[in-house]
């Protein structure tokens, strides 16, 4: 069997010439007046450059330094969210779940592919890829082993499957060893993929940049 | 519809590939689609959950072949001919059928923020009364529409508890046929691993689904 990356370049011949289709049909689109070719670009540029998981990454610092705002967090996640600028399309209804010592919690869309863009800008492969949509639910541990992360036999894992609009956010827990960083330099070692939950363990130092 | 996309559970889908971060798009027809998809739908002639139902439809041999973008592809297609956005000609040409005037497209540059800001809650103000309570044991039903649903294959004729209360939402299965948007109440509901998946399960796990009155046994 080819390797994931052949067989994720074999992908892009279904249907045949995508790219050209596509691109014959936003010239037809624009022709049409059905879409106007800047609000493309915005709409490109947004989510390339302006939307992504540092969102997110500051909304758990804030979490981390302020009790009272890890409590509205979870209390009342799209104003605790919003506090600090972040709402909208594909978020509008948000619900923080925390990791603490005997809970691990992990988010997937089995369905489709559904996913808190407001604070982690649009998903990765492997959480569109069949096999995690399909293995995440019944095999949460198998899956996460092979993101690198052994989830302890007395800690409970608890899957979130968004079947709905509400989507879930992450909270890790904060790295021990951490107390001398300020909240921009905790928003550093927060990863994107803790805040899905494939992993659980955040280092005390700054993550590589996602 | 018990289709390719309602996964959760299948085997043999391979290795999580993990490494596969790259960019936001993987390539620039990736981003002009996912632009596309959402300048389109400004006209209003679909909403969200007939948007999935196309993603849905798409044959499942192709619809695992394709990348995700390229399965978006496809069904963009679908739905902008069966809205009447497009013809088959126009599709088929790559041109405007002759003597049309050009249409005003609603989405523009200046609209974009507001619209990202905002985005489509689907969350209603009908003052419909809830079925459940919170705390309350609950059974899904063994339902298998041939349309659509958000009540995963895994998930029917199973004991959860209800553990919050969202309030009054759209509900999918009308909405995404143009039905009605039947506002209800929609719930988090907890299930057992071993409820969902027998005895393999670990014992203390548990899986959430977000479900709606419809989807639930009486009483």
């Amino acid at each position: 069997m080819a390797s994931d990356v052949d067989h994720d370049h074999e992908h892009q011949d279904v249907p045949p010439d995508v790219a050209l289709r596509v691109m014959s049909l936003e010239s037809l689109l624009v022709e049409k007046g059905i879409v106007d070719k800047s609000a493309l670009d915005a709409l490109v540029d947004t989510y390339e450059r302006k939307i992504g998981p540092r969102n997110g990454a500051r909304v758990v610092a804030r979490a981390w330094s302020d009790p009272a705002y890890k409590q509205r967090l979870l209390d009342d996640a799209d104003r605790a969210i919003a506090e600090l600028g972040y709402a909208g399309m594909q978020g509008e209804h948000m619900v923080v779940v925390e990791n603490t010592p005997t809970v691990h919690n992990v988010v997937v869309c089995t369905l489709c592919s559904c996913y808190p863009w407001p604070v982690l800008g649009l998903p990765p492969v492997w959480y569109k890829s069949s096999a995690y949509r399909s293995r995440a639910v019944i095999d949460p541990r198998g899956v996460l082993r092979e993101f690198g992360t052994s989830i302890p036999p007395g800690v409970e894992v608890r899957v979130w499957d968004s079947t709905a609009e509400i989507r879930y956010l992450v909270l890790p827990e904060r790295p021990a060893g951490c107390a001398h960083l300020n909240e921009e330099e905790l928003a550093r070692l927060v990863t994107r993929d803790a805040m899905v939950g494939v992993v659980r363990d955040l280092l005390p130092a700054p993550a590589e940049s996602a | 519809m018990n289709g390719i996309h309602d996964m959760g559970g299948m085997h043999g889908m391979g290795p999580i590939p993990v490494d596969e971060n790259g960019g936001v798009f993987h390539a620039p027809w990736e981003g002009r689609l996912f632009a596309m998809r959402r300048a389109a739908g400004a006209w209003r002639r679909w909403n969200i959950d007939a948007m999935r139902h196309a993603i849905e439809q798409v044959p499942p041999a192709q619809y695992l072949q394709a990348s995700y973008y390229a399965r978006h592809y496809l069904a963009f297609v679908e739905i902008l001919l069966s809205s009447g956005l497009v013809t088959r000609e126009e599709l088929a040409s790559g041109r405007p059928a002759a003597g049309q005037p050009k249409l005003t497209p609603p989405l523009t540059a200046s609209l974009i923020p507001e619209m990202v800001a905002k985005g489509f809650p689907a969350t209603r103000g009908a003052p419909v009364a809830p079925r459940m309570r919170v705390g309350q044991r609950v059974r899904t039903r063994n339902i298998q529409p041939v349309g659509p649903t958000r009540l995963p294959r895994y998930a029917r004729g199973k004991s959860g508890t209800v553990i919050r209360d969202y309030g009054v939402f759209v509900f999918p299965d009308t909405n995404a046929q143009f039905l009605g948007e039947k506002p209800q109440h929609l719930y988090c509901v907890r299930f057992s691993a071993r409820e969902l998946w027998g005895d393999q399960a670990d014992a203390g796990d548990c899986v959430h689904l977000d479900l709606w009155d419809d989807y639930f046994e009486p009483g």
